[in-house]
């Protein structure tokens, strides 16, 4: 490994260094031209490869993506919107200890998370101890009154879950948001692998990674738990995925998973409801539905009972669902935890249910609800990042130090404004990872989005969707706003046991 | 299957065999215009019209304006490049119900047509891209052979192809018994001659018939050829012994055999396979076609009826 080599590849050396070491915690080097342990021999594959070479592989990875039209599409601009998913090659590496840790963390999150929806849509004791405001909740979004006593199978709200984390500068990890509603990108994360499983054969099997190709298994296997108590085929329940349809922005994703899980792919103009029973409308009659994977937001989903201008749901769906006769997963409104001001006390309400201290932390918050927390952004709002508590996707965002002082002047009318909608985080320096840039290798902000799924049992694929910032210096990582992804490599740790956790779930 | 998706695969078929027809009528046209008097061609591109039923059969008729109608016209929904891009957005909806290979073909064939633009150059150079339009469809139909499953959502586009040929072939005929002297069962010549052979050349039939009856012309064993010859795949019996193979299919996969789409299509078989060339003649081709067309749009609306779009009450009922 030569100096020289190591600047062509990792541009170090020259003043307009590309490969930034600063405060963020870096995920491959220790100290500069010193590579972690897990990450050695990447390292020193990426310094044999000539830049062509690895320009080269990027195309044909490129262009692998594009003929299989693994693509999502922005909403808001008008030319072209379908886009491919920019996709790094050089995977992003966690070692097995790292990863019993989150994995750990992520299951205790999400059982708290569970308790406290059930607990929020019946008795409400957490409200009455005043450990979470009542009126926070009430005061929600996406908080459904009509799934006040209604009951859900296995007492699971969220089924599929998407929490982003973020690496600290002390190299641990953080919890930045729970999506809890209909997370997205699962897609890549396969795509990603199948793509770099073709670009670095040998690396992949030489390091020993976990494999992430049974999502799809995993994820039927979970709907299928949650089959309603008086379906008729407990064994054998019809299970299908709702789509808002082809201009949906992740309906690559929706005919994805479709196929991989061997489900039919359904409209909203292909059910009905006759007598609180979900009838799919085919070929052959109709035809009892048991279980939806719904990637519809609760809005849309029955005109009858949430909006009633939509068109893509199915009037009637809710009260078959309050008969208890469909499964919907994830339930309605599950958005009141993932709400970013409810987030502030998702720690307590870990302690409240479980009498466990968290095992991933939260990021700082303050809540602009809080006369006090909200003085003190107001006059610092060049060093935070300020977010609107429903939205998700990178929208309706104001990033402190990156910001005009006319931005900051609309965010703070906006927040006088409506106090409750909107809270701030200190900014975060998110963990680095080399990325190819134009045939070189250079240093990318990235988090990441394991995917959790909780039925008769909670499965965690190992790995999960690393996003990227790929413009210089961003800390934005959604795909909206210019990210990428990268494969996501979980190492085994010696002998090859069963990885898939297998965690009895608190309930029935 | 779901209803949406067995409709969206049967009319994407429908448009895409509609295509390749007008690709390849327009096409023998533009053939057949090279040798005739400048008079006699002008007045053909309204049989051409009439063999469509497209509109703009009435009056005056100017070559680039047929043209931008047939081919191009998006106000026409039967014009080739209509047709590509309706076929394209039917797969498109239930591109998880076919191979990625048919779907890149179909993208491919709406690509290239979206990209052609009606001028002087391109009038001059038609005869490729008609060719094109028909070899794109045809290595469609060959990929969605050899890439899909042959299970219910393949049958239903087998249907809609057929359904669709049998209709445009039936018109055809009927535009073009209307204006010859009644078929005699002798060689023809001249004038005579070049239609019957254009007629045989717009179902790509110049070569089978050759086979069978040698190159002498004779109108009524045309008739009869592309009537009634039970293996020739552009023929109304050949298109409709496939309808009945395909619902056959259809009825026992979705346990629903003795409903009235195979009623229908039992009957016009029927017809079809027990008819000689002459009792038509006789009783004339024309309401035998009529007739042709009239069964074939039962067919599709009894197909519609029981597998797309049926009454909820009755099926709640039953």
């Amino acid at each position: 490994m030569t100096a020289t080599a190591l600047s062509q590849q990792f541009r170090v050396s020259s003043s307009k260094a590309s490969y930034q070491f600063d405060a963020a915690y870096d995920e491959m080097f220790e100290a500069p031209g010193v590579p972690r342990e897990h990450y050695q021999a990447l390292h020193k594959t990426l310094l044999g490869l000539p830049p062509e070479e690895l320009r080269k592989r990027q195309q044909a990875a490129d262009l692998t993506f594009l003929h299989e039209g693994i693509t999502f599409t922005v909403y808001g601009s008008k030319e072209g919107t379908e886009k491919i998913f920019p996709n790094d090659l050089v995977p992003r590496i966690i070692p097995s200890n790292e990863w019993t840790k989150i994995e750990r963390g992520l299951t205790q999150r999400l059982t708290a998370l569970n308790m406290f929806l059930r607990d929020i849509y019946h008795e409400g004791r957490i409200l009455s101890e005043g450990l979470v405001p009542r009126e926070l909740v009430y005061s929600c979004k996406h908080f459904r009154r009509e799934m006040r006593g209604l009951n859900v199978p296995r007492d699971i709200y969220v089924s599929i879950c998407g929490t982003d984390l973020v690496r600290v500068p002390d190299g641990s990890f953080a919890v930045l948001e729970d999506n809890l509603r209909v997370p997205s990108g699962v897609s890549y994360m396969l795509a990603n692998r199948k793509v770099l499983k073709r670009v670095f054969p040998t690396m992949f099997r030489d390091y020993g990674v976990w494999p992430v190709d049974h999502y799809p298994q995993a994820l039927l296997a979970t709907l299928r738990s949650l089959a309603p108590e008086n379906c008729n085929y407990r064994q054998d329940p019809t299970t299908i995925l709702l789509t808002p349809g082809v201009s949906n922005s992740a309906y690559f994703e929706h005919t994805f998973l479709a196929q991989q899980m061997g489900i039919e792919l359904v409209e909203g103009r292909d059910l009905l409801v006759h007598d609180n029973i979900v009838y799919m409308r085919t070929t052959a009659g109709l035809r009892r539905v048991d279980v939806i994977y719904r990637r519809v937001d609760d809005d849309f989903l029955d005109p009858l009972c949430f909006r009633p201008d939509t068109i893509l749901g199915v009037p009637g769906l809710f009260n078959a669902y309050r008969a208890g006769n469909v499964t919907l997963a994830n339930a309605i409104g599950t958005g009141v935890a993932d709400d970013k001001a409810v987030y502030a006390y998702v720690p307590q309400i870990i302690k409240f249910y479980l009498s466990e201290e968290a095992i991933l932390p939260n990021v700082p918050t303050y809540l602009m609800s809080d006369d006090s927390q909200r003085k003190y952004a107001l006059e610092n709002l060049e060093k935070l990042v300020v977010k609107a508590v429903g939205e998700s996707g990178g929208y309706g965002m104001l990033i402190g130090p990156q910001s005009t002082a006319e931005q900051r002047e609309e965010f703070k009318a906006r927040i006088l404004a409506e106090p409750r909608n909107y809270i701030a985080q200190p900014t975060l320096s998110l963990s680095r990872a080399p990325c190819v840039i134009d045939g070189g290798v250079e240093s990318r902000h990235i988090d990441l989005r394991p995917y959790i799924l909780m039925g008769e049992k909670v499965t965690l694929v190992p790995g999960g969707l690393t996003r990227v910032a790929l413009r210089k210096g961003s800390l934005v990582v959604n795909s909206s706003q210019g990210g990428g992804s990268k494969d996501t490599w979980v190492l085994r740790e010696g002998n090859g046991e069963d990885r898939v956790a297998k965690i009895p779930v608190i309930g029935r | 299957m779901l209803s949406r998706v067995a409709d969206s695969l049967y009319w994407m078929s429908r448009y895409l065999e509609r295509a390749e027809h007008t690709a390849r009528l327009v096409d023998v046209e533009l053939q057949l215009w090279l040798d005739q008097s400048p008079e006699t061609g002008a007045g053909r591109w309204r049989f051409l019209l009439e063999g469509l039923h497209a509109p703009g059969a009435q009056g005056a008729v100017d070559a680039t304006k047929l043209m931008n109608t047939l081919v191009f016209s998006r106000s026409n929904a039967s014009s080739i490049v209509s047709c590509i891009a309706t076929a394209r957005e039917n797969l498109r909806h239930v591109r998880e119900q076919c191979s990625s290979e048919m779907w890149e073909q179909l993208n491919r064939l709406y690509l290239d047509v979206m990209q052609t633009k009606p001028d002087e150059a391109w009038m001059l150079k038609s005869h490729g891209f008609f060719r094109a339009v028909q070899e794109g469809a045809h290595l469609f139909h060959g990929i969605t052979d050899a890439t899909m499953s042959h299970g219910e959502g393949w049958q239903y586009i087998q249907l809609g192809r057929y359904v669709e040929r049998t209709d445009t072939l039936a018109s055809l005929m009927e535009a073009h018994f209307r204006r010859t002297a009644q078929p005699v069962d002798q060689a023809v010549e001249s004038a005579e001659y070049l239609e019957w052979v254009a007629l045989l050349r717009s179902c790509m039939a110049f070569e089978a018939y050759c086979k069978a009856h040698t190159a002498e012309i004779r109108p009524l064993r045309v008739a009869e050829f592309l009537i009634l010859n039970p293996e020739f795949p552009h023929s109304v019996r050949f298109s409709v012994d496939r309808i009945n193979a395909a619902l056959h299919v259809i009825g026992d996969l979705t346990e629903r055999r003795a409903k009235s789409p195979t009623r229908i299509a039992g009957r016009l078989r029927a017809q079809l396979s027990f008819s000689q060339i002459e009792e038509i003649m006789a009783e004339g081709a024309h309401a035998y076609l009529e007739n042709v067309r009239g069964e074939s749009a039962a067919i599709h609306s009894a197909i519609h009826e029981i597998y797309f779009d049926y009454p909820i009450e009755t099926e709640l009922a039953s």
